[in-house]
């Protein structure tokens, strides 16, 4: 009854409701990624990342019953890979890129070994906020269920804007990401800084990987992440290191990859592999329109190797 | 005077003697290091499968009777390192040029689509014209994929590794939609697929081996790549448009066009690993492709230091760990990702390994 009162209003509705969800996880490794990028490193590895927190956090709820101890020890595994990574590009003549792709690829194999015995059982999930108590429709309602990770990562944006901008960290890591000899003259570790910045994002990525599988879909399996993470790293390109912009360009993702299950829903199932691959035309098309051959991008930290 | 000549040659064959030196040296590195760390890889693969209580040296040996203990295990692995030769020359090829592709996957998948396409569009010709017709397909279609994201780097100043990282997700929707929908077979129900191509159609295995002749092309294709790129101009000029774009321009090399030409040769190996892949094993498109022989082909290129001739020995061993795998599975109850762990290990080993070019001790050169 209420479906036919609100007739074509269900596929804005799951797009909207499905770009909170589906958001939520790109918006926590972009906010990552742009950390370590303001520091002057790149880590492609966040995809492998994403999966190990999805299966650590998994894993760690259903030992524990406690969901939110998963939600910590994602990060933790996070940080624990960010800090794999930092170590190796801290070697001479590594490349950072080289070295995301090899994590990418360990991090996922590590995370299926370890996650094999996962699949059967069925672990604690992340309790949700109901913010559609307003309304009788049930889709408006089942939209505004939003998890509380979500208005974490929502609140993080504009502090990482402010730490940034305003902090004595904010400053050295900036500094790190701008000229690695101008924070060396001030007797700073250039190492040690992007050390530091490439846990954080790590821990964050984590983070957004317990989301997967404890709250939407909320499941492990091995085809959970599909590229949500190398997409949540090229959006830090498009959202212009700024973290802010990452919220709005997460949401931007999340909508676009809530538009397949959104029209399924309604029952168009007609190209449904093909709308699931919006999340990636759109990155690639935005890239291709906010990338230039001539200029370095506005915003772009100087020490970054994949803009130089 | 002629003292001064004669020591003068007598120096030259001394700097000769010494730069041949020099050489065997740098040689020996690329051996050495390598195969350093993939014992290094090896040894934290077998503490790691020892935190779960399985013996390492079971692991080892294992490990070695499934990738090289039988002729029945070797023709496994060399029926593996088939497609891991091609797809390492996706990712060996634009390296030479300095850009990081690792999209070999996605080239594969629509390689794989577009062989099947051009056998489904043919039916009832000789078995011979529709392999051609395949392997024209499969590698243009995976070099225009490839070529893609060549040319958005090129002209936008798209990052290329992420760019061909989404072409593999975008390939993979596109083969997913077109399986599932407009190529699908109406009797495939489990497991949605394209029709088959033919038992006529399918290329044999090299006499004597059950070994499909995509090795061979793998082969040829590393030897041409080699060729190509260390004995022609071409190569040359893409090799110094690698080490500096700048000084390539004010030579007057075309950067683009390298770089377009590269892409398009890289894809369309990845690609022809795709037309092998259904025209030796699979006979028809379907989701199994996806089974990340793109992913190890990059491990590989690395392992190979981008060397195509390197690739072929490299492939080899990279496909021997993967041929041991049902082995380890079988007699070990370890999972089937216990071999994505091992190359994960071994990748982060070998890049954290070139840290200690020119600094081996025993092989220190002196100044001249």
């Amino acid at each position: 009854m209420a479906d036919a009162s609100i007739g074509l209003w269900t596929v804005p509705l799951a797009v909207l409701g499905g770009a909170i969800r589906v958001s939520t996880p790109f918006l926590f490794v972009s906010l990552g990624e742009c950390i370590t990028e303001r520091s002057g490193r790149i880590n492609l590895g966040l995809e492998g990342t994403l999966i190990m927190g999805a299966m650590g956090g998994y894993g760690v709820s259903y030992l524990t019953g406690s969901p939110w101890l998963g939600v910590l020890a994602a990060g933790l595994a996070g940080a624990a890979l960010g800090a794999l990574h930092a170590s190796i590009c801290g070697l001479p003549r590594v490349n950072d890129i080289a070295v995301g792709i090899a994590l990418m690829l360990f991090g996922t194999g590590l995370a299926f070994f370890l996650g094999k015995p996962l699949i059967e059982p069925t672990a604690p999930r992340l309790p949700s906020i109901d913010f559609g108590w307003w309304s009788d429709i049930p889709q408006v309602r089942a939209a505004l269920r939003i998890n509380v990770l979500f208005l974490i990562g929502v609140a993080l944006a504009p502090v990482l804007v402010w730490a940034l901008r305003t902090t004595r960290s904010g400053l050295i890591v900036r500094t790190a990401g701008e000229s690695a000899d101008a924070a060396r003259a001030m007797g700073y570790s250039v190492n040690a800084i992007r050390m530091r910045a490439t846990m954080f994002g790590g821990f964050l990525a984590g983070i957004g990987g317990s989301f997967l599988s404890l709250f939407y879909p909320g499941s492990w399996n091995e085809g959970l992440s599909s590229g949500q993470g190398i997409t949540a790293v090229a959006l830090v390109i498009f959202a212009r290191w700024d973290p802010m912009l990452c919220l709005w360009a997460s949401l931007l993702f999340g909508g676009a990859a809530a538009l397949g299950p959104a029209l399924q829903s309604v029952g168009i199932s007609q190209g449904y592999h093909l709308f699931n691959a919006a999340p990636y035309v759109l990155t690639l098309l935005i890239m291709i329109i906010t990338c230039s051959p001539k200029r370095t991008l506005v915003g772009a930290p100087a020490e970054l190797s994949i803009t130089k | 005077m002629k003292a001064d000549v004669l020591s003068g040659i007598d120096q030259s064959g001394k700097y000769r003697r010494a730069a041949l030196r020099e050489k065997i040296g740098s040689v020996a590195e690329f051996v050495i290091i390598p195969t350093l760390a993939l014992v290094a890889a090896l040894i934290m693969f077998g503490i790691f499968v020892a935190l779960f209580g399985k013996n390492p040296l079971d692991l080892y040996y294992y490990m070695y009777q499934g990738a090289f203990g039988t002729w029945f295990s070797w023709q496994n692995t060399l029926t593996r390192a088939a497609p891991l030769i091609l797809t390492a020359l996706c990712t060996a090829l634009p390296a030479q040029l300095g850009m990081v592709i690792i999209g070999g996957e996605g080239a594969l998948l629509i390689g794989a689509l577009a062989a099947t396409s051009a056998a489904l569009a043919l039916p009832g010709a000789p078995p011979l014209t529709v392999q051609i017709a395949m392997a024209c397909a499969g590698m243009m279609a995976g070099g225009l994929w490839i070529a893609l994201a060549g040319a958005l780097r090129q002209y936008r100043g798209v990052n290329e590794t992420i760019s061909s990282l989404l072409l593999v997700y975008i390939a993979l929707a596109l083969l997913n939609h077109l399986v599932e929908g407009p190529m699908r077979d109406p009797t495939s129900l489990n497991k949605p697929s394209t029709r088959e191509i033919g038992a006529a159609n399918m290329i044999g295995t090299i006499p004597g081996t059950d070994v499909h002749w995509g090795f061979a092309f793998g082969v040829v294709a590393a030897v041409l790549s080699y060729i190509l790129i260390y004995h022609t101009v071409f190569g040359f000029a893409a090799r110094v448009a690698g080490g500096n774009v700048r000084a390539a321009k004010v030579v007057g090399l075309s950067v683009g066009r390298l770089v377009l030409i590269i892409c398009l040769l890289a894809g369309a190996a990845a690609g022809l690993a795709g037309m092998v892949e259904i025209v030796a094993v699979q006979g028809r498109t379907n989701a199994n492709l996806a089974a990340g022989y793109g992913f190890t082909g990059i491990l590989v290129a690395f392992l190979a230091r981008h060397n195509p001739l390197a690739i072929i020995p490299v492939a080899i061993l990279l496909g021997g760990i993967g041929a041991s795998g049902g082995l380890l599975q079988r007699r070990l109850g370890l999972p089937d990702a216990s071999v994505l762990v091992l190359q994960g290990m071994i990748f982060v080993t070998v890049l954290a390994s070139d840290a200690l070019y020119g600094r081996l001790p025993f092989l220190a050169r002196k100044a001249a």
